[in-house]
């Protein structure tokens, strides 16, 4: 047992619905208890999406313990296929469902034996991966299901195409800032002249799957999701595959010459350097931005880094190689990775730390006492209590992670974003600092004076309960409340605030 | 129940039509519950005893509470607890003590989840051993999501703290209570139960006050060391719908005797309350119908917005009978109440109000869904096109954009909602869809999606 407050990454069936609900006309049936349906709320609120999450739960109640779930699953499956008309039925086990031992399997040979739809149970184990490993394994399930499927009906082409062409294996729900990222990819292949062979999964089909050895290679934008995938398609097909995270302008540019590569080693003959060296000089503003003046300021600050594994070590890239920022230490919660990461940011900072207590990161980071901190949410709300600036940089995700406006992290356009964010969380964290030096706002009195309540009211007593029930209202909304109540009082010609007394000063303001 | 004739009940079932659907329907699990009770419970710490499926929900459902360093956590099982490698007793040890000391709590809570109950962890044999080693109360519930949904938490909850032994009270407290005061007709003691806010628990025992009758104490109370002396023949009454088994544990195992009202939400369901109250303690209720006039007096905005509207409860908190009576008393016309357990005993009051009612405002009856189908009712609020749906986080956004008006039912849980003072604040909720889209008639309320 461990006694956790927080956690990084979620469960694993989360994931895998993750993965099944981007596709387009794919339904996720969990075998789970009342109420953990709660994946539906996520992506109704966080994403706000207008359609119904195509996920529903065959609910394990006291019934199923003591009979087992015999006909239920198979029938909400079945029940499902008619309803919907999805392409795919993915049957999703859940932490309940791991310890019952169910046979999982044979309900789903069972239901596809009279579905329209094809049934997939998602192999995944509770108990030993977490959200992001079992959505980068579900993934490569489906894209393998389908790849066999056309194999074996001879439906399976994979002669390239003859443009240049790409898939970008990436694009989910839920995930940080994705959308414009996936956009920002788009208009970097376009540049390129390189064609979108497919996106997977968000928004695709999974019929379009059999289409994916045509493209001439990958490319995987995260580290977390769809890397399995990469690689199933290398063994099988020799598709080559980039896993270079195009985030900073120095990275984006290491990304664009492994295309480069690939597509030179495929008889392209392209030379994208000019294309590198006028994005990086006059398009994107984040190289100038580092050499300007205030940029200078920034050096040798202390930042820390802490995220998923792609984030993390992107940011610390980007912080001491084109910010010529001191990162004192550099983390992620995908201990999983630890190996890779370890290797890719061992030499640009201070240390590293590999872990998903938050109570650990907290302590390191008060100990640190950092300039600023780009991390997740969790560090945000650390960063508030510690008074130190704080960009989010890494899910976990927040519905402020999911701004309307195009906020990508990746590409050109992303490079300037992260300039944005890096330098408003440091210029913020200074005029606080100049605010205190010079003791706050000077329009302090001024502002209070105005605004203050008439100074005949405060005769008004107010007894014990009141001014302690009073204290509980919350701060935003006391001065408000404190003045009807009052002026209640005084029209009621009443000397003394009681319970009562503000209880119906309540009744009467509405 | 010791004051609802079964004859009554027997009549209820003939005119009200119940129905039970398959129960696939979209609600909050009951280990929720922990978000309202720790911050009612001043001095308590919950554990919830699960995995990271439940943290993962009680993270992303609690939002900012979170970081407000809670007074709960996760007990986050590993594979060697579900295969039982290692000892239950050993590992639940350490971390309560690791609690104890970085909190110093006057009680833990445990609540046993799904898994607990499926490994069959024997939560209850091993709390009061456990207890008496560690010098800690311990009190264990089992909310999960097998059994229970939503604010059913807090009913398991309440029914484990009605079972503890009567607190050892200060010698002279006994007397402080029973000391005749001025204002009180002399009763015998009651006590009232359900959680609800500070405030609002203020308000209701001055309601009560100004009929002469005195609360002798709430549970919960503020404080755990606080709870309230429980005797045989006390009365007790509730104040949420969902709590039967805390009447059922309170009526059988500390021999209570239960006073079955309505529900203290709406101003007539306050004055019922209050009047079923006086009833039972033989008071003459004083200047209730004045104060339930005065009350729907300021209402009157609100009542205008949505008389004649209609409404459907897809249900998912067991509060839906209450709000239904209340709007419909407010003019509102309900096609259907969807509701995850109706227990028509412990309702039975509530039931009757709704009853009349509807006589009074000469509509039928709505019928009332048990374990409802979320799909079966999206198919129905397609057809009724109802003006306002009720309805959890999961269908909302998608309703919206299907140009149907929708209210968060989760809003009317955290919100305070009982007494005359607050029946405002339930107008408020269910009118601000329908004010909002006044305002944004404008930008026009075409569908904004005809996909699925």
């Amino acid at each position: 047992m461990k006694l956790a407050y927080w956690m990084y990454a979620g469960p694993a069936h989360i994931g895998t619905l993750r993965i099944a609900s981007s596709f387009k006309n794919v339904h996720a049936i969990m075998h789970a208890p009342l109420g953990d349906d709660y994946f539906n709320v996520m992506r109704s609120m966080l994403e706000r999406k207008r359609d119904f999450t195509a996920v529903t739960a065959s609910v394990v109640d006291r019934h199923v313990l003591a009979r087992g779930s015999q006909e239920k699953v198979v029938n909400n499956i079945s029940r499902k296929d008619k309803e919907e008309k999805p392409d795919l039925v993915v049957l999703t086990p859940t932490c309940t469902s791991s310890i019952l031992q169910e046979d999982l399997q044979n309900f789903v040979n069972r239901a596809s034996l009279e579905t329209q739809a094809d049934v997939l149970l998602a192999d995944v184990n509770h108990y030993r991966v977490n959200e992001m490993q079992a959505a980068d394994r579900t993934l490569e399930q489906i894209v393998q299901f389908y790849i066999k499927k056309a194999q074996k009906n001879k439906h399976l082409d994979t002669t390239k195409t003859l443009e240049p062409s790409v898939n970008i294996i990436g694009s989910f729900n839920l995930a940080f800032h994705n959308q414009h990222d996936i956009a920002e990819l788009k208009r970097l292949m376009s540049d390129l002249n390189i064609k979108i062979n497919s996106i997977i999964p968000e928004g695709a089909s999974v019929q379009e799957l059999k289409n994916l050895p045509k493209a001439w290679f990958n490319i995987v934008p995260y580290r977390e999701i769809g890397l399995l995938t990469a690689e199933y398609l290398k063994d099988e097909f020799n598709m080559p595959f980039i896993d270079t995270t195009p985030m900073g302008v120095v990275e984006t540019a290491n990304c664009i010459r492994k295309i480069q590569y690939i597509l030179n080693d495929n008889n392209a003959n392209v030379n994208f350097e000019k294309y590198i060296d006028v994005q990086t000089r006059f398009v994107s503003q984040s190289a100038w931005f580092s050499r300007s003046i205030d940029c200078q300021n920034l050096t040798g600050k202390k930042a820390i880094v802490f995220g998923d594994s792609t984030h993390a070590a992107a940011m610390t890239k980007i912080l001491t190689k084109e910010m010529g920022i001191n990162v004192v230490w550099a983390g992620t919660y995908c201990k999983y990775d630890k190996s890779w990461f370890e290797k890719e940011v061992g030499d640009l900072c201070d240390e590293i730390v590999i872990t998903d207590d938050h109570n650990l990161i907290g302590d390191l980071i008060a100990k640190v006492e950092p300039a600023v901190i780009f991390g997740t949410q969790m560090e945000r709300h650390v960063a508030k209590r510690l008074n130190i600036p704080c960009g989010v940089i890494s899910a976990p995700v927040h519905i402020q992670n999911f701004p309307l406006s195009y906020r990508p992290f990746l590409g050109y356009e992303g490079a300037n974003q992260i300039a944005d964010l890096i330098y408003n969380s440091f210029t913020l964290g200074m005029e606080d600092h100049l605010l205190e030096i010079f003791g706050g706002h000077d329009t302090k009195e001024v502002l209070s004076a105005g605004l203050s309540v008439n100074p005949k009211d405060s005769e008004i007593k107010w007894n014990l309960e009141s001014q302690a029930e009073l204290t509980k209202i919350p701060g935003f909304i006391r001065g408000k409340i404190k003045r009807n109540t009052e002026k209640f009082a005084q029209q009621q010609k009443m000397e003394t605030i009681t319970l009562e007394v503000m209880y119906a000063a309540k009744e009467a303001a509405a | 129940m010791t004051l609802t004739k079964p004859v009554e009940n027997e009549e209820l079932k003939e005119k009200i039509n119940f129905e039970c659907e398959t129960g696939n329907y979209h609600t909050f699990c009951p280990i929720s519950c922990v978000a309202w009770l720790y911050q009612k419970i001043e001095d308590s710490f919950f554990l919830v005893i699960g995995t990271k499926t439940c943290g993962y929900f009680l993270q992303n459902a609690l939002g900012v509470m979170i970081f407000a360093e809670p007074r709960y956590a996760m007990a986050e099982l590993e594979e060697g607890d579900i295969s039982a490698q290692l000892s239950d007793y050993e590992e639940l040890k350490r971390l309560c003590l690791q609690v104890k000391r970085d909190r110093n709590p006057s009680v833990i809570f445990w609540i046993g989840t799904c898994t607990t109950e499926i490994i069959k962890m024997d939560l209850e044999g091993i709390a009061p051993k456990l207890e008496a080693e560690i010098s800690l109360p311990i009190v264990v519930a089992r909310a999960n999501g097998l059994d229970y949904a939503f604010t059913q938490g807090e009913d398991t909850v309440l029914a484990a703290l009605a079972q503890r032994p009567n607190p050892k009270q200060p010698e002279n407290l006994s007397e402080v209570i029973n000391k005749p005061e001025d204002g009180y007709v002399e009763h015998l003691p009651l006590i009232l139960f359900g959680s609800i806010p500070d405030p609002v628990v203020n308000q209701l025992t001055l309601e009560l006050k100004k009929q002469g009758i005195r609360v002798s104490g709430w549970l919960p109370s503020k404080r755990y060391t606080e709870l309230p002396l429980i005797n045989k023949g006390d009365y007790v009454c509730g104040v949420n719908p969902y709590l039967s088994r805390t009447a059922t544990t309170l009526m059988r195992r500390r021999k209570c005797k239960l006073i079955g009202a309505p529900f203290p939400i709406g101003p007539d369901g306050t004055r019922a309350w209050i009047e079923k109250i006086c009833t039972v303690f033989g008071i003459q209720p004083n200047g209730l119908e004045k104060r339930e006039e005065d009350i729907w007096e300021k209402l009157k905005y609100y009542v205008s917005l949505i008389d004649g509207k209609s409404v459907f409860f897809m249900g998912d908190n067991l509060l839906e009978i209450s709000l239904a009576r209340f709007l419909i008393r407010s003019g509102m016309i309900v096609f259907e109440i969807g509701i995850p357990y109706m227990d028509k005993r412990y309702q039975g009051a509530e039931l009757q109000l709704l009853q009349k009612t509807c006589k009074e405002k000469n509509i039928p009856i709505p019928i009332i869904i048990e374990k409802p189908d979320n799909y079966n009712q999206v198919d129905r609020i397609r057809d009724m096109k109802p003006d306002l749906v009720i309805t959890g986080m999961a269908h909302a956004n998608p309703l919206e954009a299907r140009g149907i008006n929708t209210k968060w039912s989760v809003e009317f849980t955290f919100a305070q909602i009982h007494g005359f003072t607050n029946a405002i604040e339930v107008l408020e909720l269910v009118t601000r869809p329908l004010r909002r889209n006044q305002k944004l008639e404008k930008i026009g309320s075409q569908l904004y999606t005809d996909r699925r």
